[in-house]
């Protein structure tokens, strides 16, 4: 039996590596999600099948009532709140991980790991492991979603003394885990959880809406590297292969998203990007010159008579839901004739692929959709720029500013086309607090105006 | 000269018989030390080798089918891991379902199983959602 459920579990491992592997263009994606319910149910039916699970009512109930609140809330969530909606379920994937820890602590026969206390060190070291990420999971992704939902401010709150505070809990942890291994105490245990989950929400409270791509990647991939460590701690070979998978894949996401935005991870982690310290002096700077604001008739005129749009959406486009009138407007345009595409930035949203998602929803074909090195030649061909909700990653500061702290950051070379048109609410900075000297050039033309409702007015405009 | 030769071939002897003792002294220690690493491995905890093994080279396989994804579907690919990354629930199955002194694990368990499923199912759906609205329109 052992032999059958190892088996069993292993044919999950090569069905989630497929599912990954599935996900490597948009026509085999369907098939990759296949494999992974496949292996999911795979695992699920062999645990329910060995010999320590003695009763399945429980089991049963848990499944049913977690599986209907997921279905309601999977069927029901906008598009436009994915990131909270992952941050949401990262938190409860490192619950689960404390809770599946705590109950190996106290029941370690079941597992084969000792007897309550008594449990093997190196169990111990595993189980804690599991038990400090998984709970910083949870408290992280918490403040996560509270920042992106809005209920926490999304700029960063620092304090004097701050990263002296994590590093002494960090490294409080460790000596708490030595401590646990020697005393083997229940007491020890919990004092682990509570400062992991301390040390969750002070590493996420001081990094600013900016930065929350790396940030949910990041999260993501400690969900993994927590399901990891319960695999040591269970000895389950199924749980550590997932779990690495997971955390391979969160690691590279942060990874992408850093260099998206030209920042070193550490510099994210330790947070306080986005203040306002230098958005005063930046924007003394400007004060004397004026942008040209225009109306959406004038949109409407400049774009009909272009022959090669390229849209450039950013987090605007989400938070005013405009994708649906943007296709309207590009079908418009299409049917007068004129070329567009859309521009990727990998940062662009608040999650890596936000951007892709919400032109999918709108129904626009991805063929059109191209990331920044694919189509940033083509703006210098270009006639108009429409640049929808976006600001930091249009940014020619981060190009030619060395003072500026975008400088280094890739962006898309909107400026190069002969029109750039920008729909923003105001004149003001981005997320990152940095001035934006693309609204002044004479090639720019500013929209003022909610992204929905002026795309829809050039709509209007274009009948 | 002749006795020279004698004492020399005697040495030489005398050294090859000694050699002779010194391997098989040699043999028998490192015997020892098999069987004593062997009768260790019983007592610790070979796991985390194998353990160790596995999770390094699902890193690897990890890093090169992540690299492979393409940017669009980094969403999807988010809201997969996310739902694979529950399959934690194994564990939570075993705690809810066995035989424990306390009830105490049998609840935590219980608990995990419901915050697994709501990721399974949610991060499964949520993946099938967006996967629906890549596919081509004809």
């Amino acid at each position: 039996m052992a032999i059958i459920s190892s088996l069993a579990y292993l044919a999950a491992s090569v069905l989630f590596i497929l599912a990954l592997r599935g996900l490597s263009h948009p026509e085999t994606a369907g098939k990759g999600l296949t494999f992974g319910i496949t292996g999911m149910s795979i695992a699920i039916i062999t645990t329910l099948l060995s010999p320590q699970v003695e009763g399945w009512t429980w089991i049963i109930i848990g499944i049913a009532l977690g599986g209907s609140i997921g279905y309601y809330i999977a069927k029901n969530i906008e598009m436009t709140s994915l990131p909270q909606l992952m941050a949401a379920f990262h938190s409860l994937v490192g619950l689960a991980a404390v809770c599946v820890a705590a109950a190996a602590f106290y029941n370690p026969e079941t597992y084969g790991i000792g007897v309550i206390g008594d449990i093997k060190t190196a169990s111990l070291i595993e189980m804690s492991l599991g038990l400090a990420i998984g709970a910083i999971t949870f408290t992280g992704s918490i403040i996560a979603w509270g920042k992106l939902q809005g209920k926490i401010s999304g700029k960063p709150i620092t304090f004097i003394g701050q990263h002296k505070l994590n590093a002494m809990l960090g490294a409080s942890l460790f000596v708490m885990i030595i401590l646990l291994c020697l005393t083997g105490s229940a007491f020890w245990f919990w004092t682990i959880a509570l400062i992991a989950l301390a040390l969750g929400i002070l590493m996420i409270i001081p990094i600013g809406g900016a930065d929350m791509p790396v940030i949910v990647s990041m999260l993501n991939s400690y969900s993994g590297w927590a399901a990891a460590g319960i695999g040591f701690t269970l000895h389950n070979n199924l749980l550590i292969i997932t779990g690495a998978l997971v955390g391979a894949s969160g690691a590279i996401l942060s990874y992408i998203m850093c260099k998206g935005m030209n920042r070193s991870f550490l510099s994210v982690i330790l947070g306080g990007f986005g203040g306002d310290d230098n958005a005063g002096a930046a924007a003394a700077d400007m004060g004397d010159r004026n942008a040209k604001i225009g109306a959406a008739e004038d949109a409407a005129y400049i774009m009909k008579n272009a022959s090669k749009v390229i849209i450039v959406p950013g987090y605007g486009m989400a938070v005013a839901q405009a994708q649906h009138a943007l296709r309207e407007m590009v079908d418009i345009l299409k049917r007068e004739g004129v070329d567009v595409t859309y521009a990727i930035h990998p940062v662009a949203g608040r999650m890596p692929g936000h951007m892709n998602v919400l032109l999918a929803e709108a129904n626009v074909p991805y063929d059109e959709v191209f990331e920044m090195e694919d189509i940033n030649r083509d703006f210098a061909m270009a006639d108009v720029a429409y640049v929808i909700g976006a600001n930091d990653i249009t940014n020619p500061s981060a190009k030619n500013d060395p003072s500026s702290p975008i400088y280094g950051m890739p962006i898309l070379d909107v400026e190069k086309a002969k029109t750039v048109l920008f729909v923003k609410r105001s004149l003001g900075s981005g997320y990152a607090g940095i001035d934006n000297p693309l609204f002044f050039e004479d090639n720019t033309m500013m929209l003022l105006g909610d992204a929905k409702k002026m795309t829809e007015n050039i709509i209007k405009a274009m009948e | 000269m002749s006795e020279k030769e004698r004492t020399l071939t005697q040495s030489a002897e005398d050294l090859v018989t000694r050699l002779q003792e010194l391997s098989d002294t040699a043999a028998q220690l490192a015997s020892e030390a098999g069987d004593v690493i062997a009768e260790s491995g019983g007592n610790t905890d070979p796991f985390i080798i194998t353990g160790l093994t596995v999770f390094v080279l699902a890193c690897f396989v990890g890093y090169h089918v992540v690299w492979r994804v393409t940017p669009a579907l980094h969403s999807p690919l988010m809201a997969l891991t996310n739902a694979i990354s529950s399959v934690i629930i194994v564990g939570a199955v075993v705690a809810t379902g066995a035989m424990a002194s306390s009830g105490f694990s049998n609840v935590l368990g219980f608990i995990a199983v419901v915050l697994a499923s709501i990721n399974i199912f949610g991060g499964f759906i949520i993946t099938k959602r967006m996967l629906h609205m890549f596919k081509k329109k004809g």
